[in-house]
């Protein structure tokens, strides 16, 4: 697994020469710069190695989905690069700057929001209070003395994210009493409550019913027209429509990664994949 | 759909409801005296359930800063001379400047660690104060701190009428009720609540946790500062156990009594718990254990407290 004989007590500063010589040098300016990439990328937890030396970039404006059976890595991917936790050796970089290791909340400040895995929202809260407060972040933080109902923007703000996830027949419900599929759909306008230019979704049909799912593609396929948009999903078959970019993750490192008719044909991926249709 | 109305034309107007209450309490009460520490107490407790009902915090140090505010008011009244319109001032913030380095080393810890460094650190502020004899009376508490009569715009107020005492008391009570209401509903007051309720997400919407946590500590040190401080003025002395770990056990039983995350419920669990304590005290010396048979009860059968109970039930009728 641990292919290039990395140890895990090696500090990233010291890492093999390709991220030091990236982080050294001054950024390159190309025409088109990716939104994020990852250079590089190890993380390791103990002896284990979830990802092994990832270097992937993303493209402003488009839809990828990071696809790969259980344990390829996908969900340490998500976590490095929406700053969940910071790699144990190489560089993360966003719209060309480094962002390596910064904090979870400076991550939501730059414009990268996210949607958790498991179903993350503020339960004894409504719904609108939920976006509304997730909105507010661009607004004010440490305001003490104005009361936030003259915010109004920020309360018409939620609303619209409301309707746009289909919940505006729940807005004054607590989050908590929510069906799972809609905290799932609040969760999403929650994120993009932060106006993100990358929005990461972490398997975002996750437990939820056909016909949910199909609503959930939808949206994440209208929502991919205005911003970039990065997609965890386990299920290989679902995002093969919808997304322009793939990369397939395999034991922590990337086996393929292409348009959907590369991946398709891909005869690494086929073996992986082996036994399920793509 | 009255009931209803009311219920939020309270909840909308909570300082002006709280304060009407708190005019006429005195006279609900058997004497003054038992008055004026409800009033203490539930700003008390009121400063503590900003962290603990508001923020998710659960502290159990905060008789720190009740002691340090008395403290603070009663050193320089009795060392230097100070008025007590400075020397309140004095208590808050040298109270809050103790919030900051408490609240700046506990908050790096969570849930029941956070509730050990708060008690750890509490305990070494009680030492602290109790070996400084020279500044604070040590074992004999603070003594000396007089505050007799105050002169407003050419009025003479006589404080030694418990009746004055109250109401110039409540002055500085419902100032804190007008403050403590304003953070709440500001943008700030959601915030927290965002904290109490998940703090992966709110970091996640862009909040910084640890920064945010620590405002929220120092403003319930300060709170609890002028509570302390104006129980210096109430007693005329320091007592040393106002920093002992009873004292912080006091703060989390009221709050949890009254209702925690209830604006009204801290002054409704001091005067629950101070009422046992006077009661029982004439039928038994050990009135501390029906005070905490009382406690367990609510803690097992109403979570909610008293007020939060009481909530709960009109809403749902």
């Amino acid at each position: 697994m641990n292919s290039n004989g990395l140890s895990t007590s090696v500090p990233a500063s010291t890492g093999p020469g390709g991220a030091i010589a990236e982080s050294a040098g001054s950024p390159v300016q190309k025409a088109a710069q990716p939104i994020l990439a990852t250079e590089n990328v190890t993380m390791q937890f103990g002896p284990f190695v979830a990802l092994n030396n990832v270097s992937a970039s993303f493209e402003s404006n488009k839809l990828t989905a990071i696809i790969g059976p259980n344990g390829a890595g996908k969900s340490t991917f998500f976590n490095l690069v929406s700053g969940a936790f910071a790699p144990t050796l190489g560089r993360i970089r966003f719209q060309g700057r480094d962002i390596t290791g910064m904090a979870q909340h400076e991550f939501a400040r730059m414009g990268i929001a996210k949607s958790f895995q498991i179903t993350n929202v503020f339960k004894l809260l409504s719904a609108h209070e939920n976006v509304r407060v997730a909105a507010q972040m661009r607004r004010t933080r440490f305001e003490l003395l104005r009361p936030r109902a003259d915010l109004k923007d920020l309360i018409d703000q939620a609303d619209a994210l409301l309707h746009r996830v289909g919940l505006t027949g729940l807005r004054d419900k607590r989050a908590g009493d929510l069906a799972h599929g809609q905290q799932r759909c609040l969760e999403i306008a929650m994120a993009l409550a932060c106006e993100p230019q990358l929005l990461l979704l972490d398997e975002p049909t996750a437990g939820m019913s056909p016909e949910e799912t199909l609503a959930m593609m939808d949206l994440i396929t209208s929502l991919a027209e205005e911003r970039t948009v990065i997609l965890v999903e386990h299920k290989m078959k679902l995002v093969m429509g919808i997304c322009q970019r793939l990369v397939v993750l395999h034991h922590g490192e990337v086996l393929a990664e292409g348009t959907p008719d590369d991946i398709r044909t891909n005869d690494e991926v086929k073996r992986v994949y082996l036994g399920q249709s793509i | 759909m009255l009931r209803n109305s009311v219920l939020n034309g309270i909840s909308r107007h909570r300082v002006a409801a709280v304060t009407g209450f708190l005019l006429v309490f005195p006279w609900l009460m058997p004497y003054e005296a038992l008055a004026v520490n409800v009033l203490i107490f539930g700003l008390y407790a009121m400063g503590f359930n900003l962290l603990f009902g508001y923020t998710g915090m659960l502290s159990f140090g905060h008789a720190a800063f009740l002691g340090v505010g008395s403290y603070g008011t009663g050193i320089v009244m009795v060392h230097y001379g100070w008025p007590w319109y400075l020397a309140i001032p004095a208590g808050v913030i040298l109270a809050s400047l103790f919030g900051v380095v408490i609240g700046w080393m506990a908050i790096r810890t969570r849930g029941i660690y956070f509730s050990m460094v708060t008690l750890a650190l509490a305990q070494c502020v009680y030492f602290i104060f109790y070996k400084a004899e020279s500044l604070t009376g040590g074992e004999n508490g603070l003594r000396g701190i007089k505050l007799e009569t105050i002169d407003f715009l050419g009025l003479q107020i006589d404080l030694l009428n418990p009746t004055n005492k109250y109401y110039f008391l409540l002055i500085f009570v419902v100032m804190t009720l007008w403050f403590v209401s304003r953070v709440l509903s500001s943008p700030f007051g959601a915030v927290i609540e965002t904290i109490r309720e998940n703090e992966k997400r709110s970091a996640a919407c862009g909040y910084d946790v640890a920064r945010t946590k620590l405002v929220a500590f120092v403003l319930s040190a300060a709170i609890c500062g002028l509570a302390g401080s104006l129980r210096a003025l109430h007693l005329s002395v320091v007592p040393v156990d106002s920093l002992h770990y009873l004292t912080s056990g006091q703060a989390v039983m009221m709050a949890l009594l009254g209702g925690m995350g209830t604006f009204f419920g801290p002054f409704v669990g001091a005067a629950a718990f101070l009422l046992i304590e006077d009661v029982v005290t004439n039928i038994t010396k050990y009135w501390q254990f029906v005070a905490g048979a009382v406690f367990m009860t609510f803690v097992l059968f109403f979570p909610r407290g008293i007020w939060g109970s009481i909530l709960h039930w009109l809403r749902q009728r």
